[in-house]
């Protein structure tokens, strides 16, 4: 696992989610204080194309050797594309979680929501 | 969970552990080591080479007079006139019902001397309990807790690497001696809790850092609970609080074999019932047939042909790092407990299917 990196292309949701914004579709993720608290995850089960998520609501989950956590949306969208090489390799979401670890990429309903979310340097001082 | 960190307990490693990159997290009222490089790698320290635990949050129980088999033996279910000077045996507390009130390492130390280790939740009530019953047999209860500390060296190459630090040979499986080790006189149980060979040390607290320095120093990987967890789950080990408490009885749990009821032990009567007739739900360790990790308290859904059929719950349940899928344990109705039968478990409202296994789940011919 790399060093504690929050890169500042991205918006922050302190429910410890990303989100990368590209026009009106983004692509969501887990942070690296996520994973790394987290632990090395074994088990990522994705949501369903197509499926509508709401901000701030859970849509999906991630599970290490010892706990299940929820993943919250950190915006409302569309699920337009899963990361199917999870499947086979969730620990991808610790090597890379911002990159090849990328969870869902969603259609947004609502770009207007993005204001309410964190830039790198909001989220990480509200880390521990 | 929601302690404040400050009316933990911490055992004479802390140090140790924060200087080893330890993620300590409360655990039955003490700070202990979750992880350190990672509950994986861990695991399979101690499935291919030696892992270092520390347990210095068990508890201790002395037990010693004349009359010490005497109580014991009306304590706790096993049959302990079987446990020979310098051996060791596994046993349970029950209550009257038969209720488990905690699973314990009963050492025999000398003809009239028990050391009891205790699970470091049920620690202070077990030693109310043991204090006030069986009193017809007089015996020195004493509680030990404060008195050692408890490193768990587990592994193929445990014993050798103890051993060659050791004033002498180790004692076999399932007994115990005082040694020398790194320098530090300590008792060495061939004891453990991870399906490995491997042995228990119990020392002074104020030598445990040292001991703990030379088992690094000699090759040993520190791991953590999270890796105690997993192992104990492939080795089908019970961990009181999730597969045993006092709703529970032994036979239910597959504990059986750990019970003499015609020694009379408080709560004999009870678990002979329950053996005569057939407990009604039996524990049973599974393995998810597909991915999906079932958790502690996901319904076993009753089988289709039959709903009317008592349903189950999963009591212990992780991702194993050597089989590489979901396993746990299960309470499931007493025709169900075969291996070989498909039980269906809702696991966070996805019903995934889980296959009732051999014990144990995991073994080194695999």
């Amino acid at each position: 696992m790399a060093d504690p990196h929050y890169p500042d292309d991205l918006k922050y949701h302190s429910e410890h989610d990303w989100a990368r914004i590209e026009g009106d579709e983004a692509a969501f993720g887990i942070t690296w204080y996520a994973q790394d608290t987290l632990g090395e995850v074994v088990f990522y089960s994705p949501p369903a194309l197509g499926a509508t998520l709401a901000k701030d609501e859970p849509y999906t989950e991630v599970e290490s050797v010892k706990a299940v956590s929820d993943v919250v949306a950190p915006l409302s969208g569309e699920v337009i594309a899963v990361n199917e090489a999870l499947a086979d390799n969730p620990q991808l979401i610790n090597d890379d979680p911002y990159g090849d670890g990328w969870l869902v990429r969603v259609r947004l309903t609502d770009p207007a929501e993005v204001e309410g979310l964190m830039d790198s340097a909001a989220y990480v001082s509200t880390l521990p | 969970m929601g302690q404040p960190a400050t009316d933990l307990r911490r055992t004479p490693l802390h140090a140790a552990h924060i200087a080893a990159g330890a993620r300590l997290v409360p655990f039955a009222g003490w700070e202990m080591p979750l992880q350190y490089d990672g509950i994986r790698e861990e695991h399979e320290a101690v499935r291919r080479d030696v892992g270092v635990f520390d347990v210095s949050h068990m508890g201790q129980i002395s037990i010693s007079g004349r009359r010490a088999q005497e109580r014991l033996q009306r304590l706790v279910t096993s049959d302990v006139r079987r446990i020979p000077e310098g051996g060791a045996q596994y046993s349970l507390l029950c209550n009257e019902r038969g209720g488990v009130l905690d699973d314990l390492f009963l050492y025999r130390l000398g003809e009239d001397r028990y050391l009891v280790v205790t699970n470091a939740a049920n620690h202070a009530e077990d030693l109310v309990w043991m204090r006030s019953h069986g009193e017809e047999f007089e015996a020195d209860l004493r509680d030990c807790q404060a008195d050692f500390a408890m490193l768990a060296v587990q592994g193929p190459r445990a014993r050798a690497l103890v051993e060659g630090l050791s004033d002498g040979r180790l004692p076999p499986r399932m007994h115990c001696c005082q040694r020398t080790v790194a320098g530090v006189p300590l008792l060495v149980c061939g004891t453990g809790y991870t399906g490995e060979d491997g042995v228990e040390l119990l020392c002074e607290p104020e030598q445990a850092e040292a001991l703990w320095s030379a088992l690094l120093a000699a090759g040993a990987r520190p791991v953590g609970l999270g890796a105690r967890d997993t192992l104990r789950m492939e080795a089908c080990f019970h961990l009181y609080g999730n597969d045993l408490d006092p709703e529970h009885d032994p036979i239910s749990a597959g504990l059986g074999w750990a019970c003499a009821e015609s020694t009379g032990f408080i709560g004999a009567e009870a678990v002979a019932a329950v053996r005569a007739r057939g407990p009604e739900l039996k524990l049973v360790p599974f393995a998810l047939r597909g991915s999906g990790i079932a958790r502690p308290g996901n319904p076993v859904l009753a089988p289709v042909d039959d709903p009317a059929a008592p349903a189950g719950v999963v009591t212990s349940g992780t991702f194993s790092p050597m089989l590489q899928r979901g396993i746990g344990f299960a309470y499931v109705a007493a025709a169900r407990a075969v291996p070989g039968t498909v039980l269906q478990i809702d696991v966070r409202g996805t019903i995934r299917d889980a296959v009732v296994e051999e014990k144990p789940l995991y073994r080194k011919d695999h």
